[in-house]
C-alpha cells in the first residue's frame, strides 16, 4: 500500500470566493514536495483538504489520488493520510506505547504482537524502553520523534507535514528533518511538505511549490 | 442519526414543556379548565387575585427584591473584577468563594437565617457583652416585611454565581494588556476596566444577569425562609394557593403567575432601562476624560464586599453544623454547652427515602443532561457552526421565565396523564434547569479542544465513535465531571418542581428542608440543611479528586 505516488488533480481551495491555491501535481513514493508560503496563505488548507478535515468554511474542489484509489471519495479515517502538525499533540491520557499501539491497526491481533510491534517502532527513532513513561516527561525533540514513530505505524498512504519542525530548536530541527525524510524515503511515502522556512525545502530536496505571493 | 437528533431534541426539551406550561398555566388563569369545572373564559380569576388582601405589597417586594439583589450583586463583582483581576488577591478570593456555587440556595438561607435571628450566632457573639441582652430581643430580623435579609440571602447566593460566569467571560475581553494600556493612558484600575474591559464582558454575561434578576423575583424556597410572611412574596402565596387541598384555588394560583410573570417582565424591562442609563454614564465618564486615579478605597470596599459575602455563607453553614449536633444551647451561649449525635439520631430513619430520590433524580436528571449536551456539541462540531444568540437564548429559556408561571401549567398537564409524582416526571422536569447549567458548563472547554488531535486520529484510520470515545471525551474527563458536579448541584438544590410534580409524595432533602423553615426546630433544621450542602459538594470532591486519581501518571491532565 506504501509504493503508490500521490496525484493532486487540479485541487483548488477558496475561501469566501478568494481562491487561496490551485494545484495539480504528481508525487512519487519516497518524493517530498515543499509547498511554500507566508503565514495566513491557506497553505496548510491544501493537508486539510487530502487529510479530510478542511473546515466547512472553505470551498475545495479537485481530486486527490494515492496510486488508483481517490482519497477525496473516502471519509477521513479510511484515508490514511498520516499527519504532522507543528505541535506533536501525543493524546495525554495515553502512554508513549498506548499512543503507538493506538495508530497499529486492527488487523495485527494480539496484545503482545502489537506492543512488541510499538516498541520496535520507538527504538526505530532512538528512544528505546521508553514505552510506558507519561508522553508529558519527555523533551520537545523526543516528543516529536514519538510522533513521527506513531505516524508511520498506521502505514499511511503518504506523509502529511504541516510545519514539524518549526517547534523544535536550531540542532533538534536538522536531525528530526534528516530523520523523517530518511523514514519517509525507507517505506516509499510519497510526502507534502508545508512550510515557511526556505530551510525545509532545501532539505526536502524535492520540487517547491510557491503559494500567496 | 442519534447526533442529528440532539439539537432538535434539546430544544424542544427546553422549549416544549415552558410553552405548554405556560399555555397550561394561561387557561385557568382565564377560568377554563374543564377537568374542574371551568367551562367559560371569564375575568373572575383575575378579579379575585387584585382583590386579595396585600397583592400589591406581595407584587412590590418581588419586584424590588429581583432589582435589589441583581444591582448589589452585580456591582459587588463588576467592582471587585474590576478593582482585582490578575493580582494574587484575585486567585485567593476566587478560591474562596467557587465552592459557594455549589451550596443549594436553601441551605444558604438557612445558614442566614441561624446567623442573623435576634437568638442567632450574630447575637450571642456580642451579647452580653455589648447588648446587655440575656433573652433573644423580642426584633423581628429573618422574614422582615420589606424583605431585606431575603434579599440579603440572595445576594450573598448570587455573587459566586455572578463572578463565575464573569471569570468565564474574561479570557475574551484581553483584560490584561488592556489594563496596561488603560494604566499607561492614566487611568485608575477601576476606570480603566469599566472603560476598556466591562462592555464586552457584560454583553456575554448579560443573560445570565437576566436568569438571576428572574429567579429573585420569583424565587420561592429562600422566600419561604427569609421572606416577610404578611404578606408573603407573590411566588410563595401563589406556590400556597396551589397546593391548597381546595381545587378551585388553582384558578387564583393561575392568574396570579400570570401577575408573576408580568412583574417579572416588568423588571427585566426596569432593568434594561438601568443598562442604558449605566451606558450613558461611562460615555459620559470617558468623553470629560475622568481618570478615578485614586480608586484604593472603592477597590477596598469591593474586596470587603465579596469577602464578607463569602464569610456570611461560611458562617451560616457552620452554624447549621453545630445546631444538628448541638445538645442543650441556651442563649446568650456562643457554644452549645454539649454535643451530641441526637438528632443525627433520631432525623436518620426519616431522612433514607428522601435521600435516596434526592440522589436518584439528581443522577438520572444529570446523565441525560451531559448526553443531550454531548450530542447537541458533537454536532455543533459535524456543522462548523455555533449556535448564535438565539439558541443561547433558548438555553437560557428556563431560566428566564419564572418557575412558577410555567410550572403550574406543567403540573397539571401531569396530573391530566396520571403522571405526576412519578420518578420520570420528577427526573424530566429536573432535567429542565440542569441541563442549561450543564450545557453552558460543557460548552466552554469543549469548544476551547485542540481538534487537530481529532485529526491526528482520523488520520490512524480512526472511526469518528472510537475518536469521540477513545480520545476527545477521556481528554475532556475532567470538564465533563465538572459539568456533571454542576448539574448534580442545580437538581439537589431544586424545590419549586420538586414540590409541584413530586407532590408531596415524592420528596427530596431540599423539599423536607423547607417544609421544616415554619416549624422553627433548628437541630432538625440543621440536619437536613447540613446534608442539603453536603451532596453537591461530595459531587465536586469526586470532579476533582477521581481525574486526579485516573491520570496521576498523565501530568498533562493533573493541573
Amino acid at each position: 500500500m506504501t509504493q503508490q505516488g500521490l496525484f493532486l488533480d487540479t485541487v483548488s481551495i477558496a475561501l469566501a470566493g478568494r481562491v487561496l491555491l490551485s494545484v495539480t501535481h504528481r508525487i512519487a513514493p519516497g518524493e517530498v514536495l515543499t509547498v511554500m508560503g507566508p503565514s495566513g496563505s491557506g497553505k496548510s488548507t491544501l493537508l486539510a483538504y487530502i487529510g479530510g478535515f478542511l473546515d466547512p468554511a472553505f470551498q475545495a474542489s479537485g481530486k486527490v489520488f494515492a496510486g488508483s484509489i481517490e482519497l477525496t471519495a473516502l471519509p477521513a479515517q479510511e484515508r490514511h493520510a498520516g499527519i504532522l502538525f507543528q505541535d506533536p499533540l501525543l493524546f495525554p491520557h495515553m502512554s508513549v506505547a498506548g499512543n503507538l499501539v493506538f495508530a497499529i491497526a486492527p488487523d495485527v491481533t494480539g496484545r503482545a504482537q502489537r506492543m512488541a510491534l510499538a516498541e520496535a517502532t520507538l527504538a526505530g527513532v532512538g528512544l528505546e524502553g521508553m514505552g510506558d513513561r507519561d508522553p508529558d516527561t519527555l523533551s520537545g525533540g523526543q516528543k516529536a520523534r514519538v510522533a513521527l514513530a506513531r505516524v508511520l505505524l498506521s502505514s499511511p498512504r503518504a506523509l502529511l507535514l504541516d510545519e514539524p519542525f518549526s517547534k523544535l530548536d536550531q540542532d533538534l530541527r536538522q536531525q528530526m528533518r534528516e530523520l523523517v525524510f530518511a523514514k519517509a524515503r525507507g517505506a516509499g511515502l510519497p510526502v507534502i511538505l508545508v512550510t515557511h522556512d526556505e530551510a525545509d525545502a532545501a532539505a526536502a530536496q524535492g520540487p517547491v511549490i510557491r503559494i500567496g505571493e | 442519526m442519534l447526533i442529528r437528533l440532539g439539537p432538535p431534541l434539546t430544544i424542544a426539551l427546553l422549549a416544549g414543556p415552558i410553552l405548554l406550561g405556560l399555555g397550561g398555566t394561561l387557561l385557568p388563569a382565564f377560568g377554563y379548565l374543564p377537568a374542574l369545572g371551568g367551562e367559560a373564559v371569564t375575568f373572575d380569576p383575575l378579579r379575585q387575585l387584585l382583590a386579595e388582601p396585600g397583592i400589591w405589597m406581595s407584587s412590590m417586594v418581588s419586584l424590588a427584591s429581583g432589582l435589589v439583589t441583581t444591582l448589589v450583586a452585580l456591582a459587588a463583582v463588576m467592582l471587585f473584577v474590576a478593582g482585582w483581576s490578575g493580582t494574587s488577591m484575585f486567585a485567593r478570593v476566587q478560591h474562596l468563594i467557587s465552592p459557594l456555587l455549589s451550596v443549594p440556595h436553601a441551605a444558604a438561607a438557612f445558614g442566614l437565617a441561624f446567623l442573623i435571628a435576634p437568638s442567632g450566632m450574630i447575637a450571642r457573639l456580642v451579647s452580653p457583652e455589648l447588648t446587655g441582652w440575656q433573652r433573644p430581643p423580642d426584633i423581628l430580623i429573618v422574614n422582615d416585611p420589606m424583605g431585606f435579609s431575603m434579599m440579603a440571602g440572595l445576594i450573598v447566593k448570587e455573587i459566586p454565581f455572578l463572578l463565575l460566569i464573569a471569570l468565564a467571560a474574561m479570557p475574551q475581553a484581553d483584560a490584561a494588556r488592556t489594563r496596561a494600556l488603560t494604566a499607561s493612558l492614566g487611568y485608575g484600575r477601576i476606570a480603566g476596566f469599566l472603560f476598556g474591559v466591562w462592555p464586552p464582558v457584560y454583553q456575554q454575561i448579560r443573560l445570565a444577569v437576566f436568569a438571576v434578576i428572574a429567579f429573585a423575583t420569583s424565587v420561592v424556597d429562600v422566600a419561604a425562609i427569609l421572606g416577610p410572611t404578611a404578606p408573603a412574596p407573590l411566588a410563595v402565596r401563589l406556590t400556597q394557593w396551589m397546593q391548597d387541598p381546595e381545587l378551585s384555588m388553582r384558578f387564583l394560583a393561575s392568574s396570579g403567575a400570570l401577575l408573576q410573570l408580568v412583574i417579572t417582565a416588568a423588571a427585566l424591562i426596569i432593568w434594561i432601562g438601568l443598562e442604558r442609563v449605566g451606558a450613558l454614564l461611562r460615555k459620559f465618564a470617558c468623553e470629560a476624560g475622568w481618570r478615578f486615579g485614586r480608586d484604593t478605597w472603592l477597590r477596598q470596599t469591593a474586596l470587603a464586599a465579596m469577602v464578607f459575602a463569602a464569610a456570611t455563607v461560611f458562617a451560616g453553614l457552620a452554624t447549621l453544623c453545630f445546631w444538628s449536633f448541638a445538645g442543650l444551647w441556651p442563649f446568650p451561649d456562643v457554644l452549645p454547652d454539649t454535643l451530641s449525635a441526637k438528632t443525627w439520631v433520631k432525623t436518620a430513619p426519616r431522612i433514607g427515602s428522601p435521600l435516596a430520590t434526592t440522589f436518584v433524580v439528581a443522577l438520572l436528571s444529570t446523565l441525560l443532561a451531559l448526553l443531550l449536551s454531548v450530542l447537541c456539541l458533537v454536532r455543533e462540531d459535524e456543522t462548523g457552526r455555533i449556535g448564535g444568540r438565539w439558541v443561547l437564548g433558548f438555553i437560557y429559556l428556563p431560566l428566564i421565565v419564572p418557575q412558577v408561571a410555567f410550572l403550574f401549567g406543567l403540573q397539571l398537564l401531569f396530573v391530566l396523564t396520571g403522571t405526576v409524582a412519578s420518578l420520570p416526571a420528577l427526573v424530566f422536569v429536573h432535567l429542565i434547569f440542569v441541563l442549561p447549567y450543564v450545557f453552558l458548563s460543557l460548552s466552554d472547554p469543549w469548544r476551547a479542544y485542540d481538534r487537530r488531535y481529532e485529526a491526528i486520529a482520523a488520520g490512524l484510520g480512526k472511526r469518528r465513535w472510537a475518536t469521540l470515545f477513545r480520545i476527545r471525551l477521556p481528554m475532556l474527563t475532567r470538564a465533563l465531571l465538572t459539568a456533571a458536579a454542576v448539574g448534580f448541584a442545580v437538581s439537589v438544590g431544586q424545590y419549586l418542581p420538586t414540590v409541584l410534580i413530586g407532590a408531596g409524595r415524592l420528596d427530596t432533602i431540599t423539599t423536607e428542608a423547607v417544609a421544616l423553615a415554619s416549624g422553627g426546630n433548628r437541630r432538625v433544621i440543621g440536619v437536613y440543611a447540613f446534608l442539603q450542602m453536603l451532596l453537591p459538594a461530595i459531587g465536586f470532591l469526586v470532579a476533582t479528586l477521581l481525574p486526579a486519581l485516573i491520570f496521576r501518571h498523565r501530568r498533562a491532565l493533573r493541573a
